[in-house]
């Protein structure tokens, strides 16, 4: 019988002193990140309340606040916030299904994937904002067209990062499914799943950060509501706090749902050995 | 009993890995098969797992014949191949999907605590050492049980010292319910400690080209002029095999005879 002991008591001793620097790591990394636009922030406040600077053009943090408290206050705010995110909530959904499946299928048959995968190249070729015109003929200028853009935008890459990782899932681990007789959908459940997992989370996050890109030129082409139509309104009335405003709620959107797919997937991939554990990406 | 009857492998593209292979391997049975590089041992192997089918030829198991992988015969590779995102614990349970849970969970405490890792159930692949990983894979093999139980160069990557502690432990593993094992090594030490049979296969193609019984009681020691003759004897043959000249049998006693390329 071959003992640990010894091997346990020396790995212990150093994972003690790591344990100060990343609690340290843990709270100035962040604030790292956030030196740099806060002194941005505040040094364009201080040049305007100097007078310095009129800031009509680009109004200074303060004005933007403003803004977005009085827009909160009329339950503007709310409105256009909800429109948007219903938008891009569906567009990614439908996106997201429509890619994986087909990604999925691609990826397992190679029969499919021989005859699917050549035309979603093709298309994919094309400049998504080519489809609006096309989109707004045959779905209306509505919720639909906007939808099936944000839609499109989020196919490609969940379709290119699901194919892309079941073919490169390691032939070597699939074998160890088959010494020991795994079914056809045990294998799917028990060795592709979880090795494609970690490549799906990235690519539902690039086709998430598509969806909001899209949302965007859907909301400026015509809108009523949503925040895209508060950018357009602001540019027509020549009000740059509110566009600001806007970007800013979509700045702070953006990162909230992509950090919710984060959070999600994390308990699932805390088995990774990746560079990205190490420098705390 | 495990059956090789002419077993032959040609590969798409041409190459002719194993010719007319036959063997016969008693229940219970130590048997190393050792051999030039690319002579077909990895090739024979698959073929008995039943994860390439031979061209030609039968591999039975008890009069059934193998085709595909069997319930019966285990496999270890030369890489640990654990599953990184299963624990250590679930690792070693993976070959035992059906079952109650209660039991299930029993049998792998109990192969932990027999390969010395029950103190790493809850940890992640990643966190093992190269030589613990391994045990693990002997682990998970062991589980289900199999009756025969396949080895492609399970130690080749390992430091000598735990090459040695693994091998040793192998044994101790196999006393416990004493299935077949077909050992793959190029390390003549290995053979000789382990194998109550050394096969040794001639290259392109690959064959059977002889045998050499070794008559060592377990444990054995790896000093003794005995086991120093064995060795001698698998190399002589080894060499033959290659067709290399048999050098003067005085001057094979070099200590870098032990791995013999
Ligand atoms: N998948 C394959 N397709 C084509 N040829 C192969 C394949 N696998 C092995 N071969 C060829 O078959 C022959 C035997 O290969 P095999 O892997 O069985 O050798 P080996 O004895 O295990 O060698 P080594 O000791 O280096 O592991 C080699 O000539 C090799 O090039
Ligand atoms: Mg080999």
């Amino acid at each position: 019988m071959i003992s640990d002991a010894p091997v346990l008591q020396q790995t212990s001793e150093p994972a003690e002193g790591a344990a100060a620097p990343s609690r340290l790591n843990r709270y100035a990394r962040p604030l790292l990140g956030i030196l740099l636009p806060l002194t941005l922030a505040l040094g364009w406040e201080f040049l305007v309340w100097r007078g310095w600077s009129n800031g009509r053009l680009v109004p200074p943090p303060s004005r933007v606040f403003a803004t977005i408290i009085d827009l909160a206050r009329s339950g503007e705010l709310v409105r256009h916030i909800a429109a948007t995110l219903g938008r891009v909530g569906l567009g990614f959904g439908f996106g997201v299904v429509a890619g994986t499946l087909l990604g999925a299928i691609s990826g397992y048959w190679s029969l499919a994937r021989r005859l699917v995968d050549p035309t979603v190249q093709a298309l994919r070729a094309i400049p998504s904002l080519a489809w609006v015109p096309l989109f707004i003929l045959w779905l209306g200028i509505f919720e639909t067209s906007k939808i099936a853009l944000i839609a499109v935008g989020v196919f490609f890459p969940v379709y290119l990062g699901v194919m892309g990782a079941i073919l490169i899932v390691d032939r070597k681990i699939v074998e160890v499914g088959r010494t020991f007789r795994l079914s056809g959908p045990a294998m799917i459940r028990r060795i592709l799943l979880p090795a494609v997992l970690p490549a799906y989370v990235v690519s539902l996050r690039v086709g998430l950060g598509l969806g909001w890109m899209f949302v965007v030129a859907a909301e400026l082409i015509g809108a009523s509501e949503g925040l895209g139509y508060l950018l357009l309104d602001g540019q027509q009335l020549g009000k740059p706090a509110q566009i600001l405003a806007a970007i800013v709620i979509f700045a702070i959107l953006g990162k909230l749902t992509d950090w919710l797919i984060e959070i999600a997937a994390a308990p699932f991939l805390r088995w990774q050995d990746a560079f990205g554990r190490a420098t705390g990406a | 009993m495990l059956a090789l009857d002419r077993v032959s492998k040609t590969y798409p593209n041409g190459v002719q890995a194993l010719a007319r292979f036959s063997a016969e391997i008693r229940q219970g049975e130590i048997v190393a098969i050792i051999g030039g590089s690319g002579c077909g041992k990895s090739t024979l192997l698959r073929a008995i797992a039943g994860l390439d089918r031979a061209s030609s030829g039968t591999v039975t198991l008890d009069n059934e014949a193998i085709a595909a992988p069997h319930a019966k015969i285990g496999i270890i590779f030369q890489e640990p191949r654990l599953l990184p995102w299963l624990s250590v614990a679930d690792n070693i349970g993976f070959g035992l999907a059906d079952g109650p849970a209660t039991e299930r969970r029993e049998k792998v405490a109990r192969a932990l605590e027999r390969v010395g890792l029950a103190e790493k159930a809850q940890a992640w692949p990643r966190e093992l050492s190269g030589g613990q990983a391994q045990r693990v894979a002997i682990a998970r093999a062991l589980v289900p049980q199999p009756e025969v139980l396949l080895l492609d160069e399970p130690f080749s990557a390992l430091d000598a010292f735990t090459r040695r502690d693994l091998q040793d432990h192998l044994l101790d593993l196999w006393a416990d319910t004493r299935p077949t094992l077909v050992l793959v090594t190029h390390d003549v030490d290995e053979a000789v400690v382990l194998a109550d049979r050394v096969l040794v296969m001639r290259p392109r193609p690959g064959r059977l080209f002889d045998q050499i019984e070794i008559n060592l009681g377990r444990p054995r020691d790896r000093n003794s002029p005995l086991f120093e003759n064995f060795k001698r004897s698998v190399l002589t043959s080894l060499d033959r095999s290659l067709d290399r000249g048999v050098p003067d049998r005085d001057a094979t006693q070099g200590p870098g005879q032990a791995m013999w390329w």
